[in-house]
């Protein structure tokens, strides 16, 4: 790759990540829809399916989630681009936690505060069922729907484990059914 | 009287006996061990190995902690991990924390990754990918609804809950419009509706007998 090709892909990328982090609030998967607005909309570096393997891959594999923005960013440009997107998500926010971690300790009294937290949890509920809603919606086909309906039930009413969920996805699919 | 909120802690917690992290490179390794039992999130794991393994953390502290990293942007689980580091040992901590969640997990993925890059084209391989993708959009839709359920205490009501968080869907899921616009507008929409429901209560609590 030419020097100058990566960075003209690089830089933006470096650039749209730093924001994105600041505005991650209820993790990177929260801005999920945005990443693909941009990796596979606006700049077209990668397919919806590499987007939905990028995020499958990552929850298969152990770690935090938000390795699935270093697997995207891979996708769209190897290991620099993997770099980046993981460096530019998390730089910013990490830094904002140390200092408003120190900062807001001793003031959680204050309403504003209160009024930040109350408030912004419904719209960050609402962004995760969102990033879920356009994983599903970019891969059509009934059964696929099924899996990912039965795959958020399970969660949301039995204590089975995430990875045997993860595998029964990956038999499920590897046999063509989905 | 009876109304009156627990604004002290329960007299019933245990008394602490915490332990602390020996150095920076402890909180470094515990933080790595601990992320690579994580498979499909950290936080479970985080909260075993934090509080009733290694006990350098109390339950409170933990929720408090993982409060800040929920309010704040970024992994939740990595501002947990920051912020636990920083308390420890200050930034070094902080930073041990943090290579510790991310350095060996980052190579294993990466090394995943590349191995499916390699075998997409074998039809069992790409589907079982499919097969993946689709739950874990199941894990995200119901993580969702489980934390639903924390809105009950909100001070918005469930009414409000509801609207604000329909509204953000459909901006976000439907009309696909870009995120900074979307907190510009429901999240400071909502931020000001509970800041005033809030201010009610205040009132209201200050003004009763």
């Amino acid at each position: 790759m030419i020097a100058a090709d990566a960075l003209s892909v690089l830089l933006p990328l470096f650039g749209h990540f730093l924001m994105l982090s600041l505005l991650a609030i209820g993790g990177a998967i929260a801005v999920a829809p945005d990443m693909h607005r941009v990796l596979v909309g606006q700049m077209g570096l990668i397919d919806d399916a590499q987007f939905a393997s990028s995020i499958a891959i990552a929850q298969a594999a152990p770690g935090p989630n938000v390795l699935f923005v270093a697997v995207l960013g891979y996708q769209a440009a190897g290991l620099p681009g993997a770099l980046t997107t993981l460096i530019a998500m998390m730089l910013p926010s990490t830094t904002l936690a140390l200092a408003a971690g120190r900062w807001g300790h001793a003031r959680s009294d204050l309403i504003g505060v209160q009024a930040f937290k109350a408030g912004m949890a419904p719209v960050v509920i609402a962004l995760l069922a969102a990033t879920g809603w356009i994983l599903v919606a970019e891969t059509p086909g009934r059964l696929h729907i099924a899996l990912t309906v039965a795959a958020a039930i399970a969660v949301w009413l039995t204590r089975i484990h995430l990875l045997a969920l993860i595998a029964a996805g990956a038999v499920v699919g590897a046999l063509g059914w989905v | 009287m009876s109304a009156a909120p627990p604004s002290s802690p329960a007299p019933s917690d245990p008394p602490a006996t915490l332990s602390r992290p020996t150095s920076a490179r402890d909180v470094f390794v515990t933080f790595m061990l601990l992320a690579l039992q994580g498979f499909g999130g950290v936080l479970a794991v985080a909260q075993r190995v934090l509080c009733e393994d290694k006990r350098w953390l109390s339950r409170d502290q933990f929720v408090e902690l993982l409060a800040i990293g929920q309010v704040l942007p970024g992994p939740n689980v990595v501002n947990l991990a920051v912020l636990a580091g920083d308390r420890f040992f200050g930034w070094r901590g902080a930073v041990a924390a943090l290579g510790g969640m991310i350095l060996l997990p980052l190579a294993i993925v990466l090394a995943l990754t590349a191995l499916y890059l390699q075998f997409a084209d074998v039809p069992a391989v790409a589907g079982a990918l499919r097969g993946m993708a689709a739950v874990s959009a199941g894990l995200i839709l119901g993580t969702a609804i489980k934390l639903a359920a924390s809105l009950r205490a909100s001070p918005l009501g469930p009414r409000l809950c509801a609207l604000l968080g329909g509204a953000t869907f459909a901006l976000v899921a439907w009309l696909r419009l870009p995120l900074l616009w979307v907190i510009a507008t429901a999240g400071s929409v909502s931020v000001l509706l509970a800041w005033r429901a809030l201010r009610h209560a205040r009132a209201r609590s200050e003004g009763a007998p």
